[in-house]
């Protein structure tokens, strides 16, 4: 048993974690603003705006993975833009797995920290404009402090979801080891050549870390709402 | 001084209504505003703070704060907004509630004295008392050291005693800071003890506009006081009757003849008066 795990190769779930916190990390930045933006605006754009943000939710991650295989491709302009100016290949390594598991995952990051900017009254930021303070200086010091379950959520929830992420991964990446082989990936190659025993190991190893992620979700929300949900406005 | 001609397009509860106000309000000066809900009320303040649109003019001390072409922007207008429900930030401190609108740590101290706060200045909003969030309301307006304060039904929420000692409270902060004052209230005797002037609104217009005491002073003819109150219940003792009356939290008890309550229902409002001992009930 020692000796499996000696010799297990570490290397996709390195790799799953290193994509999960690079997409985490550029969708936080990334929707901070659009969940501000859809969260406060009266535009008619409005409706549609979320039902772009959305499609990833709903879609076959075949379907996704078809598109952004096609958009990034060096025969597209975008792929042939990058290539070009800075010489970046799209597709088939791991920076085209990041850019996909952007758009993949971007409802939920946006979703949940969109709903925590709504669910604030809009008495409260009032208050911060007629104190002078402009909307990013309103974002940062009284919407995001006050909306802390529901950003840890959006990270938790965008993080977890890249780790898990298989079918746009298998379309944009393929099976690249040390590239694009990430844990998920991995573990259906297992089965594939019918290596149960590392397939389990691999599993169980997601099941437990996902586990202790949700959970530590959970403890950390209940002591917030011990902290400041009796405030309700 | 406050030169306002505004007027908007309000959903009322019966359909469209306009907002429709033209007036000016002295610098200094403490107004109340009053009128049935759904009258505009809360509105006008709001368009005053800039947090509404609407069409019109508004000049303060002869400054531009609206008209055809230009809105003022809320943050650049120095004011001071006390909001109804209080509007706390739950994630800051009282001390640190007065400090984000202004660094002067000298006028938040001073306002912390003024509202009895000191001791609790390192105190989150969810473990404080009504009475106080609104004193936190009230001095994080103040710290924005506003020309114009605007009050939107700041004591509605809270019991009698609290609302004598907040009034006071607001008393001394608006002579204490020369603020230009607005404040909405439904209280008759709030509105006597701290305005000078009332302007009454109905449906979007000024219906009535004077001192408090020509505005609301409502006894008439030779009747020494005169109560509206709502009446609970009447019982029958002996050959006479009681009615039971609450005049705002008071409860009272008048005697009433046989004849008379043929034409009481329990639960209408009455108005109650006296001329000497014998005290008279009239329908409203």
């Amino acid at each position: 048993m020692i000796e499996i795990l000696q010799n297990l190769d570490m290397t996709p779930f390195i790799l799953s974690f290193k994509l999960a916190l690079l997409t985490t990390s550029i969708l936080l930045v990334i929707s901070i603003p659009l969940a501000w933006y859809l969260s406060q605006t009266k535009s008619k754009m409005k409706p549609f705006l979320e039902a772009i943000t959305a499609l990833p939710l709903v879609l076959p991650p075949s379907v996704l993975g078809f598109y952004i295989l096609v958009v990034l491709s060096s025969n597209s302009f975008v792929g042939a833009f990058f290539e070009e100016m800075f010489d970046i290949k799209l597709i088939f390594n791991f920076t085209g797995l990041v850019v996909a598991s952007c758009i993949y995952s971007l409802p939920f990051m946006v979703q949940p920290i969109q709903g925590g900017f709504e669910s604030l009254h809009k008495n409260i930021l009032e208050a911060s404009y007629v104190a002078g303070k402009g909307e990013i200086e309103t974002i940062f010091r009284v919407a995001l402090p006050n909306i802390k379950p529901a950003l840890l959520t959006g990270l938790i929830i965008t993080f977890a979801h890249t780790v898990g992420e298989f079918g746009v991964i298998l379309m944009i990446g393929g099976s690249i080891p040390g590239e694009t082989k990430v844990a998920s990936i991995a573990i259906y190659e297992m089965v594939e050549i019918m290596d149960y025993t590392a397939a389990h190991i691999y599993s169980a190893i997601m099941v437990l870390m996902s586990f202790l992620v949700l959970l530590s979700v959970y403890i950390f929300n209940a002591k917030q709402a011990i902290k400041i949900g009796k405030y309700h406005v | 001084m406050i030169e306002i001609d505004i007027h908007k397009k309000l959903q009322g509860a019966e359909g469209e209504m306009l907002l429709q106000i033209n007036s000016t309000i002295e610098k200094g000066s403490f107004t109340a505003l009053s009128g049935v809900s759904g009258s505009g009320k809360t509105t006008f303040l709001r368009i005053l703070a800039g947090l509404e649109k609407a069409e019109g003019e508004i000049r303060v001390d002869g400054e531009i704060w609206l008209d055809s072409v230009y809105v003022k922007p809320t943050q650049q207008r120095k004011i001071g907004f006390v909001f109804q429900n209080y509007a706390l930030f739950p994630n800051m401190s009282i001390e640190e509630h007065l400090l984000f609108v202004n660094k002067d740590k000298t006028l938040a101290k001073e306002l912390l004295d003024i509202t009895q706060l000191s001791a609790l200045a390192n105190r989150l909003p969810a473990t404080l008392s009504g009475g106080q969030q609104q004193r936190v309301n009230l001095c994080r307006a103040m710290m924005n050291q506003p020309t114009l304060l605007l009050m939107d039904e700041p004591l509605s929420a809270l019991d009698n005693t609290m609302r004598t000692k907040l009034q006071n409270e607001i008393l001394t902060l608006h002579k204490r800071f020369g603020t230009t004052t607005i404040m909405v209230s439904h209280d008759p005797s709030e509105i006597y003890n701290m305005a000078e002037r009332v302007i009454l609104l109905d449906s979007g217009k000024v219906i009535e506009d004077g001192s408090p005491k020509e505005v609301l002073l409502k006894t008439s003819g030779s009747a020494k006081f005169s109560f509206e109150g709502k009446l609970i219940d009447i019982v029958q003792v002996d050959v006479v009757y009681i009615a039971i009356i609450a005049i705002g939290q008071q409860l009272t008890e008048i005697v009433v003849s046989h004849d008379e309550i043929k034409h009481l229902t329990i639960g209408q409002m009455v108005n109650i008066s006296t001329k000497a001992f014998s005290p008279l009930i009239k329908l409203t």
